[in-house]
């Protein structure tokens, strides 16, 4: 995101006082300006605290086991998920990258740390940092190798870069030696990293 | 400004009106300059550019635009492709 440089009486400033006189000033100017309304940051606070990539897992695991959501969550992603039982109330749209064989998806945010928060709670820190985001545009193959996916040199690596509108989640493969898994043990497998696409879900062992 | 069809090869501007003030943009600066092809229609959304400075938003169409690595870097990794949320508005058909 490009924003202007800040004068050097404006560094000093922000580096000085203390974030929570900061974060109080700022949400007076917000509610000043009528563009929130007090109870709307604890909910939002709440709502993102109340995710987590278990959430995530559990779609995934459904989707695994259920052809139909599976149809469902990739035609209409919100709706599917909505429907699962997650409440995407002011969120942004939500997009699903479905892995298949061939075709892996990794996801980026190289402006910010846009990430879909409704659904998997707050990214991890490695998701924010400057060398993730340098890294997994320019040099994608290279970064999944240094965490030990090395995928076949014949499968074609996607990296879709969150630079808008949209929050995208991976729907990795499932894993062989799954036959006969239930949805909760499947749930069980799925990190999230893999719901970014730096790993890809596989037995334990 | 919403005729980009998938498929289509479109060459992002290469502006980069940070230069001259204070600005709001989503389009990287890695992709500026290069060409790509829609990939697909995403919808319609109000500009960043102006919701930033809480001026009046026009509803904007975005597209996903694929770009091959050769596109982009010096040395391009080969079998990578990357996906751009990009609004019309820094697309030019080609």
């Amino acid at each position: 995101m490009a924003h202007t440089p800040l004068s050097a009486a404006e560094r000093a400033l922000l580096d000085t006082t203390p974030p929570r006189a900061l974060f109080a000033a700022l949400k007076k100017v917000l509610m000043e300006k009528g563009l929130i309304a007090p109870e709307e940051i604890p909910a939002q606070i709440a709502l993102t605290e109340r995710a987590s990539p278990l959430i995530g897992a559990q779609v995934v695991a459904r989707a695994w086991t259920d052809p139909a959501f599976r149809a469902a969550l990739l035609s209409a992603p919100a709706r599917a998920v909505e429907a699962f039982g997650v409440s995407l109330a002011g969120a942004p749209p939500l997009g699903i990258l479905e892995n298949r064989p061939g075709r892996h998806h990794l996801v980026v945010c190289t402006l910010c740390s846009c990430y879909p928060r409704a659904l998997l709670g707050y990214p991890p820190f490695w998701y924010k940092s400057a060398a993730y985001r340098a890294r997994a545009v320019r040099d994608p193959r290279g970064l999944l190798a240094e965490w030990g996916t090395v995928l076949p040199p014949e499968t074609e690596i996607v990296v879709v870069d969150s630079t808008a509108d949209y929050r995208w989640m991976v729907l990795p493969e499932r894993p062989a030696g799954t036959e006969g898994w239930d949805e909760a043990r499947l749930a069980g497998l799925v990190r999230v990293s893999d719901l970014v696409g730096m790993t890809v879900p596989a037995l334990p062992g | 400004m919403n005729g980009f069809k998938p498929g289509q090869r479109v060459r992002v501007r290469a502006e980069w009106p940070e230069r001259h003030g204070p600005v709001h943009i989503r389009t990287p600066h890695y992709v500026r300059g290069r060409e790509g092809e829609i990939a697909a229609f995403l919808g319609v959304f109000p500009n960043p550019e102006d919701l930033a400075f809480d001026r009046p938003a026009p509803p904007l169409p975005l597209y996903h635009v694929r770009f091959r690595p050769e596109a982009l870097w010096p040395a391009p990794v080969s079998g990578t492709e990357i996906l751009v949320e990009i609004f019309a508005p820094w697309l030019i058909p080609l």
